[in-house]
């Protein structure tokens, strides 16, 4: 009897420690400021629910039988936007058109403007065609706290824009302009539907529709983004987007052999849901002097201007998100970046060398996302945050010279504040 | 050996399966022959010619990922049944049902007929599981002393693969040694391969999903091993498998390229002192359309090694072998061994993981395991996406 005894004990005592280890041995999660995915606080718990399913939905890699492509870039969302942040060079999308003398022609008979440089098998991946006369490159940018970006009233960034140069400080954002389409227009008025404020967005300008995601804002809000990017990035259609990507190598309407809609509407919800409530980036040792000092100067010099620190959101249906104050260090509006950054490339009314002010907030982390280094500005050519202001001209001149301008320790004060965002 | 080796030793393992509890078998899994894995299992009870046997196996899991974890769950993981029959002195048939997460997966795995000519040769045919590396005939849960296969026997080798055809087989025997040989034609794999919801090439999605239909494309896989064995030191293996995966022609026209998968593995196990060790490593070759290149791999590989030292030999009930063993596991897996256009540096997209394990079988037939597992990933650029790390406790056991 003993000896049983003394046989069973051993297994037991591995058991429960096996179960008292379960918390000790197993990784804790990150700290939440080192990393960027995770809703907003506050929602109710069927809110978080559709956050989650908008999450798997983002993650989700898209088999060819589950309609990717016939032609793409990336397999799912999470690809490009890794871990909500910045994605890697090799999934950058490329768009192509030429200038002519009606205005900038995005060459859609060739398969533009977007290359889908990816082709299931029996498809050819496209490549520019010749003729393009201006070629840009867009790495993915992260999605972090766009649901607040996307509750900004349509009159405040009305009120921002100051196309010319009032104020005389050398800067005048522009509003990003859209002719009306029926895509716009169903987008808009979907959102509207939901919308406690329906006026409030949606505003024509000049009889044109505000653009407010994308480099250089060629969507109206986060369902416009969304359908466009399952179409466009990956090759998945939906109800907004029902039909295959035409792919002039091939010849013709390219279709893979999965009936469109491929994605439904219910999935599209949750994943612009998801969008909508992911948090923003939390900052990293605001309180260090060298930081607060660093903070001061990005007032001072003028980057503020454009990254403007603080917005207000509208009032909105997701109660967290409804009037509150934030810091995406943005405008959302085009700015002339100069020869510098200019790739005569375009989308709406934008110059070739106008782009929409990025938010910074996040900007420190990136190197966690992009493989351990960091692809800076539209392209991903800058590779630390000293280069991406080294490229600001035009519009961004001043203030570039203003930081050359500064001693050794206060440029380092300014880069230690960009890394704490 | 006058008598057909095989009906040996399967006499024998009738024997050993009608005494109370099978003596025969996983404690010497290391110094038996790779080839004869199928054979070499208990069959319980016996009607006439035909045996029947099968295995059991069960854990329950505790993972956390990043701080994340859904909790303990419960699971049946496996149950299996094995018809075996003697239909003749030179004919034998064996067959393995398996029910996989309880009724969700159902499929023969295997049915095959051998029709043995000599030690040297012998024919099969049916539901055959090719040769690739130790595990893929070497499946079954009470031999293992790790509740997971290894990533290499999963992801690499897509084991259990199982496939329609036929071949040859046979070995011979010098002192100590016996060198064995396999070569099988199966129907191969399919478009899965990178047609598949995991974003990556995925040489287990390409296993045939209507299990034994036609092939896609009419053209067969070729498979074989070569083991050389020796009776104390142990065996090593060396295998290969290839064959075109996609569905290259439609109704007689080319349609596509021609595009093979090639998967060449070396596997070990034997002893050393008074360890046992076993380990593998796969080599895989992926045609990926030029359309898709990057994205989805051309090269993948992958190696585990693990090392068991019998910790002590408790003496209760009538457990006359039971043994407690200790040991751990390394494993590696990269999914894509290419490096980026865009900036020259490879391309990661690959997992590590260690498995201490301590199992207990008081029978050599019978395993109750428990293994702590940590588990780190780095996505495709490299960035350390998450780690995984946990406990299982299993047990599985022949019946
Ligand atoms: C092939 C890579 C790729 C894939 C796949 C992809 N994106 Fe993007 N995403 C980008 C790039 C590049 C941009 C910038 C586009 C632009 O400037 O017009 C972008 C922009 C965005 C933006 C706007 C961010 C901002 O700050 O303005 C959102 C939102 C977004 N993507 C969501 C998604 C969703 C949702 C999916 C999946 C349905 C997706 N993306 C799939 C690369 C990708
Ligand atoms: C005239 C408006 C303007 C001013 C002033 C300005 N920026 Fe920018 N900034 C932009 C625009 C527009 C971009 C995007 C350019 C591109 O993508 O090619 C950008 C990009 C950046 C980026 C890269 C962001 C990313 O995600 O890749 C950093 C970092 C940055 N700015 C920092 C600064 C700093 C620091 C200053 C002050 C020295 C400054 N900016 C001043 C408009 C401005």
């Amino acid at each position: 009897m003993r000896a049983r005894v003394a046989a069973l004990a051993p297994s037991v005592l591995v058991l429960m420690s096996g179960i008292a280890g379960c918390e000790l041995l197993t990784p804790d999660a990150p700290e939440s400021n080192q990393v960027l995915d995770g809703p907003v606080e506050g929602m109710t718990p069927g809110q978080v629910r559709l956050h989650i399913l908008g999450d798997e939905e983002f993650a989700r890699r898209f088999a060819i039988s589950d309609g990717l492509g016939p032609i793409f870039v990336a397999t799912s969302c999470e690809q490009c936007h890794v871990g909500d942040g910045k994605g890697h060079p090799s999934f950058n999308l490329q768009r192509f058109g030429r200038s002519t003398p009606d205005g900038f022609d995005p060459m859609a008979r060739f398969g533009g403007a977007q290359l889908q440089n990816r082709a299931i098998p029996g498809h050819e991946a496209e490549s520019v065609p010749v003729g393009a006369t201006g070629l840009s490159t867009f790495t993915p940018p992260a999605v972090t706290g766009l649901g607040y970006l996307d509750e900004v009233d349509d009159a405040t960034l009305v009120a921002l824009a100051d196309p010319d140069d009032r104020n005389g400080d050398g800067i005048s954002g522009r509003l990003q302009l859209h002719e009306p389409s029926e895509i716009i227009r169903t987008v808009l008025d979907l959102e509207g539907q939901s919308r406690p404020d329906p006026e409030a967005h949606g505003t024509m300008v000049e009889g044109k529709y505000i653009g407010r995601f994308g480099k250089k804002a060629l969507t109206v809000n986060l369902l416009h983004q969304t359908v466009g990017a399952y179409h466009e990035d990956m090759g998945v259609t939906s109800d907004l987007l029902p039909e295959d990507l035409f792919n002039h190598r091939q010849g013709g309407r390219t279709s893979d052999d999965v009936p469109d809609p491929e994605v439904g509407s219910s999935t599209v919800a949750n994943v612009v849901f998801y969008l909508k409530t992911l948090r923003v980036p939390e900052r990293r040792n605001q309180d260090d002097p060298a930081v607060v000092a660093g903070e001061q100067l990005f007032e001072t010099i003028g980057c503020a201007a454009c990254h403007l620190p603080t917005l207000r959101t509208g009032r909105s249906e997701v109660s967290v998100l409804s009037e509150v104050e934030f810091h995406p260090y943005t405008d959302l509006l085009l700015h002339d970046m100069g020869p510098e950054l200019d790739d005569g490339y375009t989308e709406g009314h934008a110059l070739t060398s106008e782009w929409r002010t990025p938010p910074l907030w996040g900007i420190g982390l990136q190197q966690d996302f992009q493989g351990g280094d960091v692809f800076l500005l539209h392209d991903g050519r800058a590779r630390s945050l000293r280069q991406a202001i080294e490229f600001h001209g035009g519009e961004g001149a001043a203030s570039r010279a203003a930081f050359r301008a500064l001693s050794n320790d206060l440029q380092a004060q300014l880069l230690r504040f960009l890394e704490s965002l | 050996m006058n008598r057909p080796g095989w009906a040996a030793a399967v006499a024998v393992l009738m024997a050993g399966a009608s005494g109370s509890h099978p003596t025969q078998l996983a404690a010497q899994a290391d110094t038996t022959i790779a080839q004869e894995g199928l054979y070499n299992r208990p069959f319980i009870a016996s009607l006439g010619q035909t045996s029947i046997g099968g295995y059991v196996e069960g854990n329950t899991n505790y993972f956390r990922e990043e701080g994340v974890s859904d909790g303990f769950s419960m699971e049946l993981r496996r149950f299996n049944i094995f018809l075996f029959s003697s239909v003749s002195q030179r004919v034998r048939f064996l067959s393995e049902l398996e029910f996989e997460h309880g009724t969700e997966e159902i499929a023969l795995e295997t049915a095959q007929v051998d029709f043995r000519v000599g030690a040297g040769l012998s024919f099969r045919v049916g539901v055959i599981l090719p040769p690739l590396g130790y595990l893929n005939q070497n499946h079954d849960s009470p031999q293992w002393d790790f509740v997971e296969r290894p990533l290499v026997s999963t992801d690499i080798i897509p084991s259990t693969l199982s496939e329609v055809g036929g071949g040859v087989y046979g070995r011979f025997f010098r002192g100590p040694f016996t060198l064995s040989y396999d070569a099988y034609l199966t129907n191969g794999l399919q478009d899965g391969v990178i047609d598949n919801d995991v974003g990556r090439t995925d040489i287990a999605s390409g296993k045939s999903e209507e299990a034994f239909g036609e092939d896609n494309n009419g053209s067969p896989a070729l498979s074989g091993r070569v083991g050389i064995h020796h009776r104390v030191w142990g065996e090593l293996g060396i295998s290969y498998y290839g064959g075109s995966y996609n569905a290259f022609r439609l109704e007689g026209e080319e349609i596509d390229d021609r595009r093979r998968v090639s998967i060449t593995a070396l596997d070990f196990g034997g002893a050393l002192g008074p360890a046992r060790v076993r380990g593998e490593v796969a080599f895989a070759s992926i045609d990926v359309p030029s359309g898709m290149v990057e994205v989805f791999g051309d090269g993948q590989w992958a190696g585990h090694l693990d090392v068991l030292l019998p910790a002590w030999r408790p003496r209760f009930f009538e457990y006359a072998d039971a043994v407690v063993l200790v040991g751990v596991r390394g494993e590696f897996v990269d999914y894509n061994t290419g490096t980026f256009s865009s900036t020259g540096k490879r391309i990661y997209d690959e997992i590590r993981a260690v498995v201490p394990t301590v199992s207990f079988r008081p029978t050599p037939g019978t395993v109750l395991r428990l293994n702590y597992r940590y588990h780190w990933t780095r996505d495709f650029a490299g960035n350390p996406t998450s780690r995984l790390a946990g406990f299982q406790l299993g047990f599985a056991t022949y019946f």
